[in-house]
Parts: structure tokens; C-alpha cells; sequence
């Protein structure tokens, strides 16, 4: 099944029914956005459920089991509590930022799909510049989690928000630079053609077997990009009771909650984008390879996150600047002559 | 302070707790922050004040019992018998054999109980919530024991003036067996998930050091003296009820640290066990209670006597005038002195580590506040 073609199908319907032009755009374009952000909804609510299920069943315990079967339903029942909670706005509170915070943190993470591949032709947009703009709109999240922090006129919240920058401008480092590996050797930005780029060999000519070191120091970076055990530093619960968003109740706070999951995912996928091939693999449709590969991703940063205790600040910030860095230097410069001289 | 003309900054002052999700209790912690860094901690103590002390001068001895296990519910037991010890040595009352076996028996799984509980919870603090469950697992099948010995979980009333309530029942001694045989594989898996774990050592070797002078100034007792090289524990050096019948080890290490404060405790229980198997070897049958009467008086006098709590020295100082009521008590317990040790620790550290030597000094707080 491939959405593509109903896509340009209905848009060429639109155009024959006799709508303008910029209508037809415009309908479809929301179309689209509404089919991805209801995909991402679900997905987040079933990452949500799937992450208290294997937490629990890796506490030997069961997990949530009253709410449907094995507790599927938990999480709608979670979010219908949210939805029906009173909105507290603390009364010294930058009332405006504080608003903008959630709905900020909430758009941008979405706003990434726009050029994830979710299967051969399941594009929104093929943006020449695509890896680009992933890096850029989830590191706008940093932002949001900064005015959370600020606006909430308490010390913790102000804590996590200056934890969560620090630690967002030092991984965002390693990070890029083991992404550049993989351009550097795609020779392009898109997703699509990152993803081409690797269809060789019946679809695992992946760039983790050439770039594995790059691929190690992507998930690290990614683990501390969604603020995740063991570099969960701006949400320490022990620490800084609940981090940045420990003002928030109600709606706001199951929209930094659900955001958290769909960046979970946002990485994953992008990870297999980079580096696990992408949507590519033999015999089942594009998608499903898709679906595989970045529910795998999301089950290792679950594994991370509850075997291992937690970094504090400063080591954090030591194994960003003094491991990471080098090491991304490192990788690049060995793709660098690999691609040149090798050629894979 | 008046705005100077460059730009003016100031300490950040957090008040940590009295409702702060790891300060083991109601303690709150003034702290003086030059960001992350702490400047200064001040404790303050008392949110969890009940006044045992004086409510046990209104009641006879054997009410008192009650009031003791809520001393300290961690380790209820121990404080049942540091009271009971108190009153005995007062009236030189001589209690069973049977009685003094199934004392060290509850105080030694109590003990193995607190340490489970001190270890999930330091790692829960430090951010791994998985051996946190794992550690309740295995101080449940502790509290089935109790639940099956005395009918109670947490506070028991089980150690009386004169020995224990009552015998145990008859499937206690293999259950409890099967217990000793679980724990020590169990307390290899804690070593395999915390002790090898490379950010467990990063984030407890080196940190909230107590050097062993400063164990003498502060009157730090208990595994967190042991872990800076102090080789004392009264169950050796002062030696109470029948603990020189036992073959055990005192776990003493030089590390000074968390680190070592964490792995004291896990030698600890080990240790434990094994009093526990040979008690349950040479336990003999009889009687478990010489007959008290409820107007039980003590001779007139005083009297100070301390036992080995899992997290330091319990001591209860005991005045008589020779009715049934005590007049005076006045208890100790090893978390006091290891708050007020707290401030001096961590100046200079991260709030982080604040957390980590917290937990690893296994501070409770209603042992403080009583």
C-alpha cells in the first residue's frame, strides 16, 4: 500500500472538480496534515502504553492491565483525565510564555514529519535541505522547554529549563557531525535520497555496517536530545521534582508529555533513516520495513532508560565535550577518506 | 542591596523539601546555589515531630512498645528491642534462650529489610527505577515472614519485656530458609545491575566524602562509619544479647564515599544471612516469654543501652523512679548525626550529588524528628 498515488489521485480530483488552484493546495496539503498528525497521535498514545508495559514487565510487574486489553486503553483514559483537569496558571507566572511553551514544544515536534520517509513515496515533502530541517525544528524544542522553565517563575523549572539548553547546545554537536558522515557520503540533504542511497545489495547496504561509530554517537546524542535516562537531566524527578514542566497541569502538561513520546519516535525515525536503511528491505511493503526498524530504535532508548541511573550535570557535559566531539571528529574524517579513496 | 552599576547577581536560595520527593521523609534543606553548585545547607528538622520521647513517659513499659516501633518504621524491630533491652537491663530480667535467638533472627532480616530499602532507594535517586523494584521483591518475602510471625508489615510489637509475643509459626523456619538461599544470588544481581554499572560508579565513587576523622567529630556510626574505615559495630565491640555466639564478619571499607557506603551495605546483608543461618541452626525450643505482669515495675535507676541499628547506633537512655511509667527517655538514633554531617559534605558539590549522599547515608527522617 502505497499513499502516493492516492495523494496525486485526489489532488488531480480536486483540480477536475473545478477547484482553483490554491484551494486544491490547500485541501489537500491539510489532508495530508491531518493523516500524519493523526498517525503521530496514535503512535504516541500506543508509545506511551508500550513503554509502561515493558517498564513494567522489565520490574516484573504487569504494568497498567484494567483499562481494555492488557491496559491498551490507559493512555486515552490518561489523556481524558488531562483533558478534564483544571488549567493552573501560577499567579507570577509570564502568563504569555507560559502559554506559548507547550503549544511551541508540541507544533515543532510534529513540524519534523514533514520530511520523514515513512515508506517508498510517503513523503510530505522531499525537501532538498530535509536532514537539515529535522535537526533545526527539533532543536526548536530546546526553546520551548527554556520559556517553560523561565515562565514557570519556580527555581526547579528554572533548573531543567537552563539543564535542558546546555545539554541540547552540546549534543546538538556530535550529533550533526555524525550526520554529516552520512551526507558526506549520500552526497544530499534529502531523506529520500539518504534512504536511495542505501537500497543497494536488496535494501541492506546500510550505513551502519560503513559508519558504525557514527551510528553509536547519533543514538547517544539523540538519547540526550529527548531527554531520556541516563541523560534525563532536566526532568531529574529526584532532583528538580518534575524539571521544567512542573507548573503544568492538565492539557499543557500531557502536551510536553505527548511531545516527548512523538520525539522519542522523531529519532528513531530518523535514525533509521540515516543509518538502518530507511524504508528499504525485501518482500513486505516499504512501510512495514519502516515501522520495523523505528519501533526497534524506540525499544533500545526504552532499554537505556530503564537499566541505567542517571548522569549528573557536569559529567554530562564532559562526555559531550570531551568524548562525543572528538570522536564525531574522528568519524568524520574516516568517512571522509573512505568515500574518497574506497568508495563504497 | 541597592542595583550597582555592573550587573548585580545573587545566590539562588532552594528551599529543598519539607515536600521534595527524595528527601526520604519531611526534611527540608535550605540550600544557598551558585547554580548548579551548592554554596551552603542548612537542614531543618522537626516537620516530623511527635513528641515519643513524652508520650512514652505517660504510659507503662509494655505500652510503650507500640509508640517504639513508630521511632523508626524502617527498622521497627530494632527499636522494640533497644527499648526492651533498656527496661531488661533496668530490672535485670534474664529472657529465654528461645527468645534471644528469635531476636537476633527478626533483627537481622529487619536489618537485610532497611538495606534493601536503602539501596533501591539510593538508586532511585539516582535516576535507575528498575532495582528499586527489584529490592522490594525481595523485602516483601522479609515483611511475609514478619506478616506471618506477628500479623504485621510494618510496625510489629513483636519484641516484648521479657522476650518475644509469641513462638513462630512451625512453616516459618523453612520459609525462611528459603529465603536465605534466595538472597545472596539476589544480592549478586544488585552487584551485576549497580556495582559494574559505569555510571552508578561515576556518580557515587569520590563523592560525599567523610573522612575518618570526621566519622569521631560527627559521631557517624553504622555502615556509613564502616565504609570510612571505622571498624566498629557494637554487635562485635559492645556485644549485646547472644550476637557472640554468632561467626560473622564486620564489612569495613576505605573508600570513604558513597561508593563504599553502598557496597558496606550490600556486605552488610550478606553478613545477615549468615547470623540468621546459624541462629536458625542452634535456635533450641522452649519458652519465648518470662511472664510479665501488667503492673511491671522496673527497679529504680538509670541506664543507657544501645544496640547496632541497620544505619547506625540506636541507644535508648532510661530513667526510673521505680513505677510503672518511665520517667525519662531519651533515645538515639544514627540519622541525626548524619543530616547535621550533610551540610559539610556536600559545599561544593552539585545538587545531584546532594541527592546521591542522602540516600547513601540512608538518612530516615521520623529517626530524627521522633
Amino acid at each position: 500500500m502505497e499513499l502516493a498515488p492516492i495523494f496525486t489521485w485526489l489532488y488531480n480530483r480536486l483540480l477536475t472538480v473545478g477547484l482553483g488552484l490554491e484551494l486544491t493546495d490547500i485541501i489537500s496539503l491539510a489532508a495530508l496534515a491531518v493523516i500524519v498528525f493523526g498517525f503521530l497521535s496514535v503512535m504516541a498514545l500506543f508509545l506511551v502504553w508500550w513503554e509502561r508495559k515493558f517498564a513494567g514487565h522489565i520490574q516484573q510487574r504487569f504494568g497498567p492491565m484494567m483499562t481494555g486489553w492488557h491496559g491498551v486503553l490507559q493512555t486515552i483514559a490518561d489523556a481524558v483525565k488531562l483533558i478534564q483537569k483544571e488549567d493552573i496558571v501560577p499567579a507570577a507566572a509570564d502568563r504569555k510564555v507560559f502559554f506559548w511553551a507547550p503549544v511551541i514544544v508540541f507544533v515543532c515536534s510534529f513540524a519534523a514529519y514533514v520530511v520523514i520517509p515513512f515508506g517508498n513515496g510517503l513523503i510530505v515533502s522531499d525537501l532538498n535541505i530535509g536532514i537539515l530541517y529535522v535537526i533545526a525544528i527539533t532543536t526548536f524544542t530546546i526553546i520551548s522547554l527554556l520559556m517553560a522553565g523561565w515562565a514557570s517563575n519556580n527555581k526547579y523549572a528554572l533548573l531543567g529549563g537552563m539543564r535542558s539548553a546546555a545539554q541540547a547546545v552540546s549534543y546538538e554537536v556530535p550529533m550533526v557531525l555524525a550526520v554529516l558522515g552520512v551526507v558526506l557520503v549520500t552526497g544530499s540533504m534529502s531523506m529520500n535520497d539518504i534512504v536511495k542511497g542505501q537500497s543497494a545489495w536488496g535494501g541492506f547496504h546500510w550505513n551502519i555496517v560503513f559508519q558504525p561509530l557514527g551510528f553509536l554517537i547519533y543514538i547517544i546524542a539523540a538519547t540526550a536530545e529527548s531527554n531520556r535516562t541516563p541523560f534525563d537531566i532536566p526532568e531529574a524527578e529526584q532532583e528538580l521534582v518534575a524539571g521544567y514542566n512542573v507548573e503544568y497541569s492538565g492539557m499543557k502538561f500531557a502536551m510536553f508529555f505527548l511531545a516527548e513520546f512523538v520525539n522519542m519516535f522523531t529519532l528513531s525515525a530518523v535514525a533509521t533513516t540515516l543509518f538502518l536503511g530507511g524504508w528499504n528491505g525485501p518482500l513486505l511493503p516499504s512501510w512495514v520495513w519502516f515501522l520495523i526498524k523505528t519501533l526497534g530504535m524506540v525499544l533500545v532508548f526504552m532499554m537505556f532508560r530503564w537499566t541505567y541511573p542517571r548522569l549528573r550535570v557536569d559529567q554530562l557535559m564532559e562526555f559531550a565535550w570531551k568524548a562525543l566531539v572528538p570522536l564525531a571528529f574522528v568519524n568524520l574524517i574516516y568517512v571522509g577518506i573512505m568515500a574518497r579513496w574506497v568508495n563504497w | 542591596m541597592a542595583k550597582t552599576r555592573d550587573l548585580y547577581t545573587e545566590e539562588l536560595v532552594l528551599n529543598m523539601g519539607p515536600h521534595h520527593p527524595s528527601t526520604h521523609g519531611v526534611c527540608r534543606l535550605i540550600l544557598k546555589m551558585d547554580g548548579e553548585v551548592i554554596t551552603d545547607c542548612i537542614p531543618v528538622v522537626g516537620y516530623l515531630h511527635r513528641a515519643i520521647e513524652k508520650i512514652v513517659e505517660n504510659r507503662t513499659y509494655a505500652q510503650c512498645i507500640p509508640i517504639m516501633d513508630r521511632f523508626e518504621y524502617v527498622t521497627a524491630m530494632m527499636c522494640d528491642w533497644a527499648f526492651c533491652l533498656a527496661t531488661e537491663k533496668l530490672t535485670k530480667l534474664e529472657i529465654p534462650e528461645r527468645a534471644e535467638y528469635l531476636r537476633v533472627i527478626m533483627g537481622e532480616l529487619n536489618r537485610i529489610a532497611s538495606h534493601l530499602l536503602c539501596i533501591g532507594v539510593t538508586a532511585l535517586d539516582l535516576g535507575a527505577l528498575t532495582p528499586f523494584l527489584y529490592t522490594f521483591r525481595e523485602r516483601e518475602l522479609i515483611l511475609d515472614l514478619f506478616e506471618m510471625t506477628c500479623g504485621q508489615r510494618l510496625t510489629y510489637n513483636y519484641i516484648r519485656i521479657g522476650g518475644v509475643a509469641r513462638d513462630i509459626p512451625p512453616e516459618f523456619i523453612p520459609k525462611c530458609r528459603e529465603f536465605l538461599n534466595i538472597i545472596n544470588p539476589k544480592i549478586d544481581d544488585y552487584e551485576k545491575i549497580l556495582t559494574e554499572n559505569p555510571i552508578w560508579i561515576a556518580r557515587n565513587k569520590g563523592v560525599g566524602i567523610i573522612p575518618e576523622q570526621m566519622v569521631y567529630d560527627y559521631a557517624i556510626s553504622g555502615p556509613s562509619a564502616r565504609a570510612s574505615g571505622v571498624n566498629y559495630d557494637i554487635r562485635k565491640h559492645d556485644t549485646y544479647s547472644i550476637y557472640d555466639r554468632f561467626d560473622f564478619d564486620i564489612p569495613v571499607f576505605f573508600g570513604c564515599d558513597s561508593y563504599d557506603r553502598y557496597r558496606a551495605r550490600l556486605a552488610e546483608m550478606r553478613q545477615a544471612a549468615r547470623i540468621i543461618g546459624q541462629a536458625l541452626d542452634q535456635m533450641p525450643e522452649g519458652e519465648v516469654r518470662v511472664k510479665v505482669t501488667a503492673a511491671f515495675k522496673t527497679e529504680p535507676g538509670e541506664v543507657y543501652s544501645r544496640i547496632e541499628n541497620s544505619r547506625g547506633e540506636m541507644g535508648i537512655h532510661l530513667i526510673s523512679d521505680g513505677s510503672k511509667k518511665p520517667f525519662r527517655m531519651r533515645a538515639r538514633g544514627g540519622s541525626y548525626n548524619h543530616l547535621m554531617a550533610v551540610p559539610e559534605i556536600v559545599k561544593g558539590l552539585k545538587i545531584a550529588d546532594l541527592v546521591a549522599v542522602f540516600a547513601s547515608l540512608d538518612i530516615i527522617m521520623p529517626e530524627i524528628d521522633r
